[in-house]
């Protein structure tokens, strides 16, 4: 059970690969959780995801793997980890994201599919087989790794951006639909993260590494709030900039 | 048959069970329907205790009789009569509660799952030291137990919270009163080492005792104090009237951040202030002796939406010590908290989850927000543990498994206790699960 300071001790990591989610991983570990499944598609990264929450303190690491390429893979996924942990989960992780090459997938009708079935269609189905085994716990907390990117898109990566735009407004509506419930879901928005998704991308400002994103994260899962942004800054910053003139806004991000 | 979000005292983990309030003669039933089931009393407890997510959660409130009290003051009473009820049919014809918590809004049932103990523990112990004989449903049936009867359910049953069955009734003995007054004696200290001393050479010389200690002095007057004491008035001065009723009422939850390390320390130094250097034989009424809080319902709304939880250990006679580490490391590590609650313990009833021990027990009132205090906390665990000590689960909200074993080593006696009449853990909590005693 989670307590009263929001540390899972059971958890499962859709996207467990992930830096942001091996970071996080670590630090939940390090306070409450023991059993830790880590699904996802690199066979190897997992394992070694595994032996890091391992040296954090957790006692049972199994490894579930899907390809968020595929949809239909979504359901058996997310069966497979509630099997494997074998009792309440505490806690579920999407951090499944693509960041793609945006100059090449935008000509590309295959590619830009995949875009947003990895970052937005293979999430969703993931939530709807989320729903009713949640509810039925009657306890739990859902914790989507969303993006700033999706508050406004830009011309430089609007297939990923637009993708996490639809995940992000699409939570807010599936977390009213739990009120009531004693599942709660909180969506994470973090600003430019460095990790091997983001290596040759030119930082933005305020860019953060994995580590103050984990941070954050278990911060904000200490309080009711269903949005965390990391870093904080991030929350003002963007309460201008999507209000900013669209000319302005592109003169901004003309070189990004 | 309602789905219902319930709450631990402290408001911090909540969970959503079926919940229904039975009459006892339905409560057998329940335990053979539901797959899952937990009873649950006022909800007083402050963690997790009262819950099971998912599961089916029995209230008590339809189980509220209570037979006539006989000449010699033995009552029996259903689960579901309060510590309140018990005072107000009792108080007027001459009896009173053998031990009370710090608020009267519990039920019998909780008092006897968390053996609750009061300002009288180091002389007359705790609830279950004054339980004649109960009855609980379980799964293997309706079982009568007492200290001679079924003796081992029967103590596992105090500091099992809830996990041994579901007390329906139980026969307790109360205590005779000639007046509603208490007697108190009020001395201030200036620090800790001082009011340790004089509570553990004159305690005994009074039927109540209690401090009341400032953790957020720091340097000479860390762990400044107010201790009170005394007895029942023999002589009576006032007639035997039960107590009234709140008068205030906290009606939404305070904004987070209300209570600060600011609004905190000024209010300890008010009440600090506010007491006398010494003061003897001064009459309080009971409310205001036993249950100064509930003059304010619902007040842990002040702590506002984050919720607070309250940490609370008892360490043997030896460890006097650990009480000071524990006060410094709270005053020098920021982490707020309002004024903590002193007392000396004798000795526990003989359960496996029996929380009392002789020597000390010391109670801290922390609201949530503050980074530090979930590791702060993680610290205290193990102070408590290596010091032989361990923490109150009818208080907790945070305890890991580890801990939890380490400060209540005979868990898998209990275990066995409750297997001979739930083999297969239908009486469960969100509690239970957390420490791992039980893990589906
Ligand atoms: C302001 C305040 C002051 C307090 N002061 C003290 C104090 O001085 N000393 C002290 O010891 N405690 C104190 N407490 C804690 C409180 O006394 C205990 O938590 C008590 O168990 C609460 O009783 P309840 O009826 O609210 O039970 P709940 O909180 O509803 O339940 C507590 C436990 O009892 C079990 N339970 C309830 N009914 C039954 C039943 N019929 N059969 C089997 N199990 C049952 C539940 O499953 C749960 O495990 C205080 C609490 C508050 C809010």
């Amino acid at each position: 059970m989670e307590n009263a300071f929001g540390q899972p001790q059971t958890v499962v990591v859709l996207g467990g690969s992930s830096d942001i989610a091996r970071e996080l991983t670590t630090k939940l570990c390090a306070e409450r959780a023991r059993t830790v499944v880590l699904a996802g598609r690199n066979e190897q990264l997992l394992n070694e995801a595994a032996a890091e929450a391992q040296r954090a303190g957790a006692t049972l690491t199994p490894i579930v793997r899907f390809d968020a390429e595929d949809v239909t893979s979504a359901e058996r996924a997310v069966r497979e980890s509630f099997e494997a942990v074998g009792a309440p989960v505490d806690l579920v992780v999407i951090a499944v994201g693509l960041l793609g090459n945006q100059e090449v997938d935008e000509n590309d009708p295959a590619a830009a599919a995949r875009m947003s079935i990895v970052n937005y269609a293979w999430p969703v189905s993931a939530l709807a087989a989320l729903r009713e085994r949640m509810i039925a716990q009657g306890a739990g907390r859902i914790v989507v790794i969303s993006s700033v990117a999706g508050i406004r898109v830009r011309r430089g990566s609007y297939l990923y951006s637009g993708a996490k735009a639809g995940l992000d407004r699409l939570c807010e509506g599936y977390a009213d639909s739990l009120i009531g419930t004693g599942v709660t879901l909180q969506i994470v928005r973090p600003g430019f993260v460095h990790t091997k998704m983001t290596t040759g991308m030119k930082p933005a400002p305020f860019s953060v590494d994995a580590t103050k994103v984990a941070n954050d994260i278990v911060a904000g899962m200490r309080t009711p709030q269903r949005i965390i942004y990391t870093p904080g800054i991030m929350k003002w910053l963007f309460a201008i900039l999507r209000h900013l003139p669209a000319p302005l806004w592109r003169k901004i991000n003309e070189d990004r | 048959m309602t789905r219902e979000r319930l709450y631990g005292w402290g408001r911090t983990s909540p969970s959503v069970a079926e919940v229904l309030a039975p009459i006892a003669s339905d409560v057998e039933n329940e335990l053979h329907r539901a797959p899952r089931l937990l009873a649950r009393g006022l909800g007083r407890s402050y963690g997790d205790a009262a819950q099971l997510a998912g599961g089916t959660v029995l209230r008590s409130s339809e189980m509220a009789t209570m037979s006539p009290i006989s000449s010699d003051g033995r009552v029996t009473v259903e689960a579901g009569v309060t510590i309140d009820d018990l005072i107000r049919v009792g108080v007027p014809q001459g009896w009173f509660v053998p031990v009370t918590p710090g608020t009267r809004q519990v039920s019998v049932g909780g008092a006897i799952a968390a053996d609750v103990h009061g300002k009288n523990h180091h002389v007359e112990g705790s609830f279950g030291h004054h339980v004649l004989s109960m009855r609980l449903a379980t799964p293997r049936g309706i079982i009568s137990c007492s200290p001679t009867v079924e003796s081992e359910l029967f103590w596992a049953t105090f500091g099992g919270m809830g996990l041994t069955g579901v007390v329906l009734d139980a026969e307790l003995q109360l205590i005779a009163i000639s007046s509603t007054d208490v007697l108190v004696d009020t001395t201030r200290f200036n620090n800790l080492d001082a009011v340790m001393n004089e509570m553990s050479s004159g305690d005994h010389r009074y039927r109540y005792s209690v401090a009341w200690v400032d953790c957020m002095t720091t340097g000479s007057s860390m762990g400044r104090a107010i201790l009170t004491r005394g007895d029942h008035a023999t002589e009576s001065r006032s007639e035997l009237a039960p107590p009234r009723e709140a008068k205030l009422a906290v009606p939404f939850n305070a904004p987070s951040g209300l209570l600060n390390p600011l609004t905190i320390r000024a209010f300890n130094e008010l009440w600090f202030r506010a007491a006398p250097k010494q003061r003897r034989d001064e009459a309080q009424s009971i409310s205001s002796f036993f249950h100064p809080l509930d003059g304010v319902r619902d007040w842990n709304r002040l702590y506002g939406r984050k919720g607070f939880v309250q940490y609370q250990f008892a360490v043997p006679d030896t460890a006097g010590e650990t009480v000071v580490d524990a006060i410094k490391t709270l005053s020098t590590s920021k982490v707020p908290s309002f004024l903590a609650v002193l007392k000396r313990f004798g000795a526990g009833t003989p359960g496996p989850l029996s929380f009392p021990m002789p020597g000390w027990t010391l109670a801290l009132d922390l609201p949530v927000g503050p980074s530090a205090l979930p590791g702060v906390l993680d610290q205290l665990d193990e102070l408590v543990t290596n010091a032989g000590g361990r923490v109150y689960l009818a208080k907790d909200a945070r305890l890991d498994p580890a801990h939890f074993r380490a400060m209540y080593p005979r868990y898998q006696e209990f275990l066995a206790i409750k297997h001979r009449v739930d083999p297969d853990d239908i009486i469960s909590s969100d509690l239970a699960r957390r420490l791992e005693l039980i893990r589906k």
